[in-house]
């Protein structure tokens, strides 16, 4: 497998020639330090904030259209618009609890460029007036916990962070938190219980957002780490020419990141609307095509809780909008490709298990339901299945996310009339990611399961695992 | 159903429509859908949604399709208000799968053990898979395992495989009790309730958790395995344990008393009980009942069983030509109304003594409980009031009353100002803490009253910013929560509190006296000067003198005055109605003395005490509250029914009866053969019970009757401005009640027996140094009375200067230290 172009101390980061918004100094080996942040411009875009009015930069980020990358794609500049006037202190989350199956950009952007994240905070604090950021990082994420903190450090001491902010009234304070390994956290309801000391647990909506009832019952913004990231490059050059990378409906940048069976997996900026899912896979200055001698099967095209692709789906934009029209999401930007050899079933499961062992357990669908279909999906897997077991996981998973689903393999399908996300029973959308998995490769590869609970298993099938690329951080590194 | 509430009447003006089924209703603003659904007729099923409870959405169990104008969905109806023009559907073919598939999930790891689950047969969970769920288990694998029941607390056990994860217990101890020692542990598939570890769920509530519990996963010791539902019967009645009145169902099998559970009276309890009132019907069933009468043996001293009638002769022997002014009655807390009349109308008309008295010198003059503008407990717990308690923790004395009041601090926004000597159960969510010098919280309700209109003065120990920040606090309707704080102090404080604090605008008092039905007592007139109907002798002596031949002629002693004149050798014939002296006067050695002067001691009672197994001559077997029927007078003046369950213990009677078969006996015909015919007569000599009809009592079955006139009881003046004693002394003595004590109840009572706390002396820390001790040293506390040892614990909710003990714990009786007739008692802690 050629390596040649991985950035070597940015492990899983690939450098091209494309543009750099959000990752122009990774290509330095000394990226995460002060010196080279500031050498390289870094806070020149809080300077250039806070020659402005606090509005004029709400403004700005409204112009750009920058769309949240956590996985929603909802445009901040809208969301910041949600603060109920008044009702002070309000506070920003930073949402650093990456833990979407596939996905593995934040962690690089916490772990290359811990500056230019808090740049961004800053940015977003001085354009909403607030006056306490907290930021939000997994808890088993130690290399960007111990940059982030070091970074923290640094910025207090040079007065970029704290009172008076580069000799200005303007004062933050940001508080590093780690969290304890649930998945759930990252959900923003989950993430502010967490930060409340509480169990990480959805909260109930209403209110539909932090923003009316957030953390400590206060108005709270909380944003994705790459969302911030993208903050000061657009106060130092402008929505004008943000605009100018990717579509209309989606300018700008976003981090992809993608695993399994292609030539050069890794993180990739890319830009939104432009780039396909092709040129994505077989392009030169991406993941150079899937792997000698085998064909692309399925993929996952934005994080475990996606709808799977398949390959009359290679030619969408990577872009939200079109991704969704096709009847999946983009997500939090990870895309999983399998060859003709991943066992569609066993490549399901893995992905059920995930979901079952991350249920929080507060309502009952998810809690009892994700769990069942782990147990059923087992035993297929396993060639215990029973004939009945296809329609019934359908019609578990019917329990939990009711109503049609999207299905990428039927080209019939009225996606008009699917809703997306799709309709839940649950509290929040954990339980229904569990289904996802299932009903595509249902859908798609029903005789493989019929293969295995009639003990006719024809498919070749490989050990090799569904997310075989294996991104080893420094600090796994480190620890071996 | 007893444990879900009805939802309430339409009671505002509906101003939203919403379209149930093709049926449009009116909801109020802000009704939950599914309590206006239920409202209305139509039931939507639930396990975690409890009315008195905030709403999670947990168990997905109430999803019904709504239609706000973008279409249909799913949406839990439990959490969402009723909005203009909603369209809810919930039978349609979507409503109805979600509504299996949920129950099939919370089935498919629920064992089915249905046929020994004490729940079987009143399972939400069992009934609502009858009426919604699929009929088969589609689940192959095995279900989730767990040890099966635990113990979390010395009366309730979990059955985590039973558990479908609804949230209630666990809210309840949170959000309701304040105790949240249970918790969800673990994620997931093994998401589980638990407590912390070695940490018991040791809530004086937490037989609430086991009512409201949807499945078997949480039971209780006293019934388990007791009985299946649908053998039990049961009745409405009123519990009996304390002062609150809250309303319960007492349910029996095979003419045995199983179980009580709470009943949601809107004004009283809401459903909730606290564990002494839940589970200490125990006692009732204890072995050591009296189930005849008994007389002391002259020669062997010992109490021998016998016959009714020799016993009443030898009652009657007592009474006959004895002067009524050497004749004392002392208790009459226990009893229901009704007896408490026939009672009253023996000794005051009959006999013609006036020494009655219901309070055992640790309560307040009936005047300050009947003659100021009284409250309701909604009047005290209304959102935006202030309540200022000056009186004892409600969390150990008045359980159900600590739950309404919680909840008014804590969801309504209501201002709590205690005024006490040291920390309690609410001090945690009260919005200032005075603890006041022991003795002297009327100085300090005074200095709170002038700061609302002047400056503000230290008292008490209290600084004058504390007081100032307090007095700034108070704002809308005030009621005073009023009540002996201490046993330690005389009433005094209490009383000159009261009267400092009626100058407040808004005011109404709410009493604090927590001995069962102390109220009626007071009403029926078995208090010194009182005659039924909160008629002071002077003002109803004509009336009563028509209706009972005679009144006594001059107001009689109080309890201190009955002891006291009773050592003096000046009492003939003393009446115990189901009291003991001996632990609940707050003075041991003038109730030893006392009780040892009087030549003859009748008791009236259910179980064997102190006083009565050491003193009493004649013991006169007694019904208990679930084996006779009646009425019950809570703190607010609310008359409840009591009904009879089962017949009574061996021969014992009913109490009113003992008192028309001795009045009889005496040649003098009470005139009632029957509780309604006692009730008849009430109505008939009280003007304010006048109102209280057979109907008026059916149609407050649940209710209850308030009863609100003041009578012709007007407060007192302020009480004489006894300055707190100084002696050389070092310390000032707190005695507080605890829930869990020594008392009779509870010490026959198996699952609470165990639960009364170890005997400690608490202090400040800062006195620690003073004394030269350290937390866990047994010291000597010494008073001018006596001297007790006990092990010291450092508590900051205790004033500098100020030493709390419980006041019967554990075989050791704080009222031995308690001089009764100094307004406070001062102690020496010191190394023994």
């Amino acid at each position: 497998m050629p390596t040649h172009a991985y950035v070597p101390h940015a492990p899983g980061y690939v450098d091209n020639d494309g543009p750099k918004i959000v990752t122009s100094r990774f290509p330095h080996e000394d990226s995460f330090t002060l010196e080279r942040a500031e050498a390289t411009g870094a806070y020149d875009g809080l300077r250039s904030a806070m020659d402005r009015t606090p509005a004029a930069v709400h403004q700005e980020v409204r112009d750009a259209t920058v769309l949240g990358r956590g996985g929603a794609g909802f445009p901040a500049g809208v969301k910041w618009g949600f603060m109920p006037p008044g009702k002070f202190p309000y506070y920003l989350v930073v949402n650093g609890d990456e833990s979407e199956p596939g996905t593995y950009k934040d962690r690089l952007l916490m772990e290359r460029d811990p500056h230019q994240l808090i740049e961004g905070c800053l940015i977003a604090c001085y354009a909403l007036g607030l006056a306490q950021c907290f930021l939000y990082v997994r808890g088993e994420m130690a290399l960007a916990q111990e940059r982030i903190a070091i970074a923290l450090n640094e910025a207090y001491a040079k007065g970029y962070v704290g009172k008076n902010i580069l000799g200005t009234e303007f004062s933050v304070d940001i508080t590093l938190t780690w969290g304890a390994g649930a998945y759930i956290v990252g959900e923003e309801t989950a993430l502010i219980e967490s930060l409340e000391g509480n169990r990480g647990m959805p909260r109930l909506k209403p209110p539909y957002f932090p923003a009316a009832i957030g953390l400590y019952g206060q108005p709270t913004i909380v944003n994705n780490v790459e969302t911030l990231a993208n903050l000061p490059w657009l106060m130092n050059n402008g929505a004008d020419l943000y605009k100018t990378y990717g579509s209309e409906a989606s300018p700008g940048t976003r981090l992809i990141a993608v695993s399994g069976h292609v030539n050069r997996p890794g993180v990739y900026e890319i830009e939104q609307g432009v780039t396909t899912f092709r040129d994505l896979f077989y392009g030169d200055n991406f993941c150079r095509g899937i792997r000698e001698g085998h064909e692309l099967k399925m993929f996952v095209p934005g994080g475990g809780s996606a709808p799977w692709f398949f390959p009359e789906q290679v030619d969408l934009p990577l872009e939200a909008r079109a991704v969704g029209a096709a009847g999946s999401m983009l997500g939090s930007g990870a895309i999983i490709v399998m060859d003709e050899t991943t066992d569609a079933v066993k490549a399901a499961l893995r992905l059920v298990r995930f979901y079952a062992r991350e249920s929080c357990g507060k309502c009952t669908p998810c809690r009892e339901g994700t769990t069942w279909l782990e147990r059923v999906m087992q035993r297929v897997a396993d060639g215990e299945g029973r004939p009945s077991d296809i329609d019934m996981l359908l019609d578990i998973g019917d329990n939990i996310s009711p109503g049609p689903y999207p299905n990428a393999a039927d080209p019939n399908q009225d996606l008009e009339a699917i809703p997306f996300p799709p309709k839940q029973t649950t509290i929040c959308p954990l339980g229904p990611s569990a289904v996802a998995p299932i009903t595509s490769t249902i859908r798609r590869f029903r005789h493989e399961y019929e293969a295995k609970i009639t003990k006719r298993d024809t498919i070749a099938v490989s050990a090799a695992p569904v997310m075989a690329q294996t991104i080893r951080s420094e600090t796994m590194e480190r620890e071996a | 159903m007893t444990d879900t509430h009805e939802p309430d009447s339409l009671e505002a003006i509906s101003t939203v429509t919403v379209t149930v089924n093709g049926i449009e209703i009116a909801a109020n603003p802000d009704e939950l859908l599914i309590d206006a659904c239920e409202r209305t007729g139509t039931y939507i099923p639930r396990f975690c949604h409890h009315s008195r409870m905030n709403p999670v959405g947990m168990c997905r169990m109430c999803l019904v399709e709504v239609d706000t104008g973008r279409g249909p969905a799913l949406q839990p109806s439990c959490m969402l208000p009723v909005t203009e023009g909603m369209t809810v559907e919930t039978e349609t073919e979507v409503t109805k799968k979600a509504q299996d598939g949920v129950l099939e999930f919370l089935l498919i790891n629920h064992p089915l053990d249905c046929p020994v689950c004490d729940k079987g047969g009143e399972c939400p969970l069992q009934d609502q898979t009858m009426a919604y769920g699929p009929g088969e288990s589609r689940m192959v694998e095995e279900k989730r395992h767990y040890e099966k029941p635990i113990a979390i607390s010395d009366t309730v056990y979990l059955d985590r495989e039973r558990c479908i994860l609804c949230d209630r217990c666990t809210r309840f101890a949170d959000e309701v009790a304040g105790d949240p020692l249970i918790h969800f542990m673990d994620r997931g598939n093994n998401t589980q309730v638990n407590t912390f570890p070695d940490e018991p769920f040791a809530s004086y509530f937490s037989g609430n958790t086991v009512q409201i519990c949807p499945v078997g996963a949480l039971t209780a010791k006293p019934y388990r395995f007791k009985a299946r539902p649908w053998d039990l019967e049961e009745t409405i009645s009123t519990a009996w344990t304390d002062s609150v009145g809250s309303r319960i169902t007492v349910q029996s099998s095979r003419n045995q008393v199983l179980r009580v559970l709470g009943v949601d009276a809107d004004p009283v309890n809401w459903g909730w009980l606290s564990d002494k009132e839940r589970f200490s019907f125990e006692a009732l069933n204890s072995e050591a009942r009296f189930v005849a009468p008994m007389t002391r043996d002259n020669v062997t001293g010992d109490l021998v069983s016998t016959g009714w009638a020799g016993v009443l002769g030898r009652v009657v022997d007592a009474f006959t030509d004895v002067d009524p002014n050497r004749v004392a009655v002392l208790g009459g807390a226990r009893m229901t109304n009704e007896a408490q009349y026939a009672w009253a109308k023996l000794m005051k008309g009959v006999i013609g003594t006036d020494h009655v008295d219901a309070q055992l010198g640790d309560g307040l003059p009936p005047e300050v409980v009947l003659g100021l503008p009284r409250a309701t407990i909604d009047d005290a717990c209304r959102a935006g009031g202030t309540i200022i308690l000056v009186g004892p923790d409600p969390k150990e004395e008045l359980g159900a009353l600590y739950l309404r009041l919680r909840h008014a601090v804590v969801e309504d926004g209501a201002t709590l100002i205690e005024i006490t000597p040291q920390r309690g159960g609410l001090s945690r969510i009260a919005a200032h803490s005075l603890h006041a010098r022991p003795g002297e919280s009327g100085g300090v309700a005074a200095a709170l009253v002038g700061a609302t209109n002047g400056a503000a003065v230290d008292a008490g120990g209290i600084t004058a910013d504390a007081i100032a920040a307090a007095a700034a606090a108070i704002s809308g309707p005030v009621t005073v929560v009023l009540g002996r704080a201490s046993l330690a102090e005389s009433a005094d404080a209490a009383l000159a509190a009261a009267h400092a604090l009626s100058g407040l605008a808004n005011v109404k008092f709410l009493s604090a006296l927590r001995r069962g039905n102390v109220h009626g007592a007071l009403d029926m007139g078995l208090a010194p000067g009182l005659l039924p109907g909160r008629t002071t002798l002077a003002a109803g002596r004509a009336r009563f003198a028509d209706a009972w031949s005679s009144v006594p002629s001059a107001v009689g002693l109080d309890a201190a005055g009955i002891l006291a004149a009773a050592k003096a050798g000046e009492i003939d014939v003393l009446v115990l109605l189901g009291t003991d002296p001996l632990n609940d006067f707050p003075d041991a050695e003038l109730a030893a003395a006392g009780l040892s002067g009087a030549d003859t001691v009748i008791s009236v009672d259910l179980l064997p005490n102190d006083s009565t197994t050491s003193y009493a001559d004649v013991i006169l077997a007694a019904a208990a509250p679930t084996e006779s029927s009646g009425t019950f007078t809570n703190l607010e003046g609310r008359v409840s029914v009591m009904e009879q369950k089962v017949t009574p213990a061996g021969t014992s009677r009913p109490d009113w009866m003992i008192a028309a078969e001795i009045a009889l006996r005496l040649g003098a015909d009470l005139g009632v053969d029957s509780p309604e015919a006692i009730r008849a007569e009430l109505a008939a000599v009280s003007t304010v019970h006048a109102d209280l009809t057979e109907e008026a009592l059916d149609d407050g079955r649940v209710d209850g009757v308030l009863i609100s006139g003041r009578g012709d009881i007007s407060a007192p003046d302020a009480a004489a401005a006894n300055g707190p004693s100084n002696d050389a002394y070092s310390l000032r003595l707190v005695a507080a009640r605890r829930m869990y004590d020594d008392g009779v109840a509870l010490r026959h009572s198996p699952a609470s027996a165990g639960l009364a706390r170890s005997i400690q002396v608490r202090l400040n820390p800062v006195d620690f140094d003073k004394i030269g001790v350290e937390s866990g040293t047994v010291v000597k506390i010494e008073s001018s009375r006596g001297h007790l040892l006990a092990p010291v614990a450092s508590d900051t909710g205790v004033p500098v200067g100020s030493a709390a003990i419980p006041f019967t714990v554990d075989g050791w009786a704080a009222n031995t230290l308690i001089d009764s007739s100094t307004v406070v008692t001062d102690v020496r802690v010191e190394r023994p």
